[in-house]
């Protein structure tokens, strides 16, 4: 129910920019998971990330996690930008396959989170593949409730930890 | 008053000495049936005149003190183990005030057939457990258990055990149980044993194991090592087996592994995530909860192996299930009117029908060995243990906290475990709770624990 006054607080913190998108899911980057290249400085010499790595992907797209409201497995306007870059690179890299980690909040049951985690999951891969991927490049797997990014026990953390993240595999 | 009849019952019976028989033939088994028609749930638990009564259990004496592999080394130093794990058992159950070895004196071997009850009287016992030990030719152990009723001077119920010296626990929980459900006309419970996930570490990487114990927390074995995730075991009734989730190769699937031989094998060749496994009553069939492309529905595979039956096919998520006793219903969980809730069908899938109408969602069912009873986790703000009937009728809560869950029962339906999660740190603990309620309290765990698992009364 304070779901929607906790979206529209978001939504009211993140400054559009500009983006294509108006992400607020991005905008954080992840203790431990920054990756340095998120500005490169138009370099002489290519100092960037390996073309085709993990790396490159995340620089290379608006995120790589899309979030979900509290029980739902929807792909809303915003998932939408975000799997559309994520697309995107793999059009060039047809030859990278990627895995979509399904996750859940602690506020589920464990079964039930695992079944969740996966329909989120295979959520986020059927938009990808409704925009072209190959669907034997798209690997799912489900997490529930048993990979928490966010460590806190209040809506913010629960926010953040529902949510799909693609991972570049080859 | 059932306690004055099972004392008449029980009557004056002198005392030769035991012979090495597995069980005594005094009449436990009429008191264990009779509360199947005593009506409401909870009720025998719920007098308040077990809660005050006094049980002396002194030290169990040995014939000749012998070595033993038993834990104390020798057969005197055994029997005072042995009563304090009555003790424990008797006292943890919390329906009982026992007095234990530690702060009584010691009996005579001679006195354990006969009894001075003018001694304990003084003492204010109201019930007396004496019992002794001997060592066996055969370096197996005899375990006598006696109980008296002090004020009376009468024998209630006594029984003999035959067990390896590593098996001197089971004695010691097998007169705990005949102590038990004597007193309280349930059926026996201590006997029996736990599976459950042993979790350690931070929030963001926790470690999950595979780990087994007896319903008092010895015997305590870890399974897996933890490297890969292990989560909701499920003992297999005869305990030869333990069907559980593992992310043994990065997915989600269920194993069922051999205890005996260590051995574990996929519970299906599909390569579908498969998740929350549960055993039927008799051992022959698994159902488990399988993912395909999103959708999550219950399947039954007989337990050597074989063809899977799909037995829901709603587009929403159908997951878990607990059968009933006698094999014919299954209680599940399902999201198909848009929030978890509870449903029960025939075994084979046919009669669907919705039983949980009281608010919030409900999740994680299970059948009580007994029948009458479903607990569940509800849902609503916190997660809270309920019960109700298998109509979703007489819903009742068991216990209060932030995150309750996966409620399992002990063998004689009269108690419930499942697992507490602190808020914010995450950290979890098994707790169990009596159906009245009242009587909750924390397992001692090595390390913390979630996913409890109890299996049935050894035989």
């Amino acid at each position: 129910m304070n779901r929607s006054i906790l979206i529209a607080g978001v939504a009211a913190v993140t400054l559009g920019l500009g983006a294509c998108a108006s992400k607020p899911k991005q905008l954080p980057p992840e203790p431990g998971t920054t990756t340095t290249t998120q500005t490169a400085p138009q370099p002489t010499q290519p100092t960037g990330p390996v073309p085709g790595s993990q790396a490159d992907f995340v620089a290379s797209v608006i995120s790589d996690t899309v979030n979900f409201d509290t029980d739902r497995y929807n792909i809303d306007a915003s998932d939408q930008g975000i799997l559309q870059s994520q697309a995107s690179w793999l059009a060039r890299y047809p030859a990278k396959s990627i895995t979509i980690e399904g996750h859940c909040d602690e506020r589920g049951t464990r079964d039930y989170n695992i079944a969740l985690g996966e329909r989120r999951a295979n959520a986020a891969k059927n938009y990808l593949v409704s925009l072209g991927v190959d669907p034997s490049r798209v690997t799912v797997v489900s997490y529930g409730k048993e990979r928490p990014l966010a460590l806190g026990s209040d809506e913010d953390s629960w926010a953040r930890n529902r949510r799909a993240v693609t991972v570049t595999v080859n | 008053m059932k306690m004055r009849f099972l004392v008449l019952a029980a009557g004056l019976v002198s005392m030769p000495a035991l012979v090495a028989a597995q069980q005594a033939t005094l009449p436990s088994s009429t008191a264990a049936q009779a509360p199947a028609d005593e009506g409401l749930t909870g009720s025998v638990s719920d007098e308040n005149e077990w809660q005050d009564l006094g049980i002396a259990i002194p030290s169990f004496p040995t014939n000749a003190s012998v070595a033993t592999a038993a834990e104390g080394g020798n057969t005197e130093a055994l029997g005072r183990n042995v009563a304090r794990v009555v003790f424990n058992d008797l006292r943890n159950n919390g329906l009982f005030k026992p007095v234990g070895p530690d702060q009584l004196p010691e009996v005579a071997f001679p006195q354990v057939a006969a009894p001075t009850f003018d001694t304990w009287r003084g003492r204010s016992a109201e019930m007396l457990v004496q019992g002794f030990v001997k060592a066996n030719d055969d370096g197996r152990l005899t375990v006598g258990c006696y109980l008296y009723d002090v004020a009376l001077g009468s024998e209630l119920a006594r029984q003999g055990y035959v067990v390896k010296p590593e098996e001197w626990r089971r004695a010691a929980h097998k007169c705990a149980d005949m102590v038990y459900s004597r007193l309280s006309g349930e059926s026996p419970f201590f006997d029996s044993k736990i599976a459950y996930i042993a979790e350690t570490g931070p929030k963001d990487r926790r470690r999950k194991q595979l780990a087994i114990m007896d319903s008092d927390g010895a015997n305590h074995r870890f399974i897996t090592n933890g490297q890969a995730t292990a989560l909701t075991p499920r003992y297999s009734p005869d305990y030869s087996r333990i069907v559980y989730l593992s992310y043994l190769n990065g997915a989600p699937r269920i194993y069922v592994y051999n205890v005996g031989t260590g051995q574990q094998t996929l519970v299906t060749s599909s390569t579908n995530p498969t998740f929350a496994p549960r055993w039927s009553p008799d051992g022959k069939w698994i159902l488990y909860s399988m993912a395909m492309a999103g959708n999550t529905d219950i399947y039954r595979v007989p337990s050597t192996g074989g063809q899977s039956t799909r037995l829901t096919d709603s587009p929403g998520i159908d997951v878990g299930g607990s059968y009933s006793p006698d094999g014919s219903k299954i209680v599940f969980e399902s999201d198909r009117s848009g929030s978890q809730q509870l449903y029960v069908m025939d075994a084979d899938g046919s009669n669907q029908k919705r039983i949980s109408f009281f608010g919030g969602r409900a999740a994680t069912p299970e059948w009580s060995p007994r029948g009458d009873q479903i607990a569940f986790t509800h849902i609503g703000g916190n997660f809270r243990i309920a019960v109700t009937d298998p109509y979703g009728k007489g819903m009742r809560f068991l216990t209060d906290s932030w995150q309750d869950e996966a409620p399992t029962w002990s063998p004689n339906g009269r108690i419930v475990q499942f697992f507490r999660t602190e808020r914010g740190s995450g950290k979890t603990g098994i707790w169990q709770v009596d159906l009245t309620g009242r009587n909750e309290r924390k397992l001692n765990t090595p390390v913390d624990g979630s996913d409890p698992a109890w299996g049935p009364v050894l035989p």
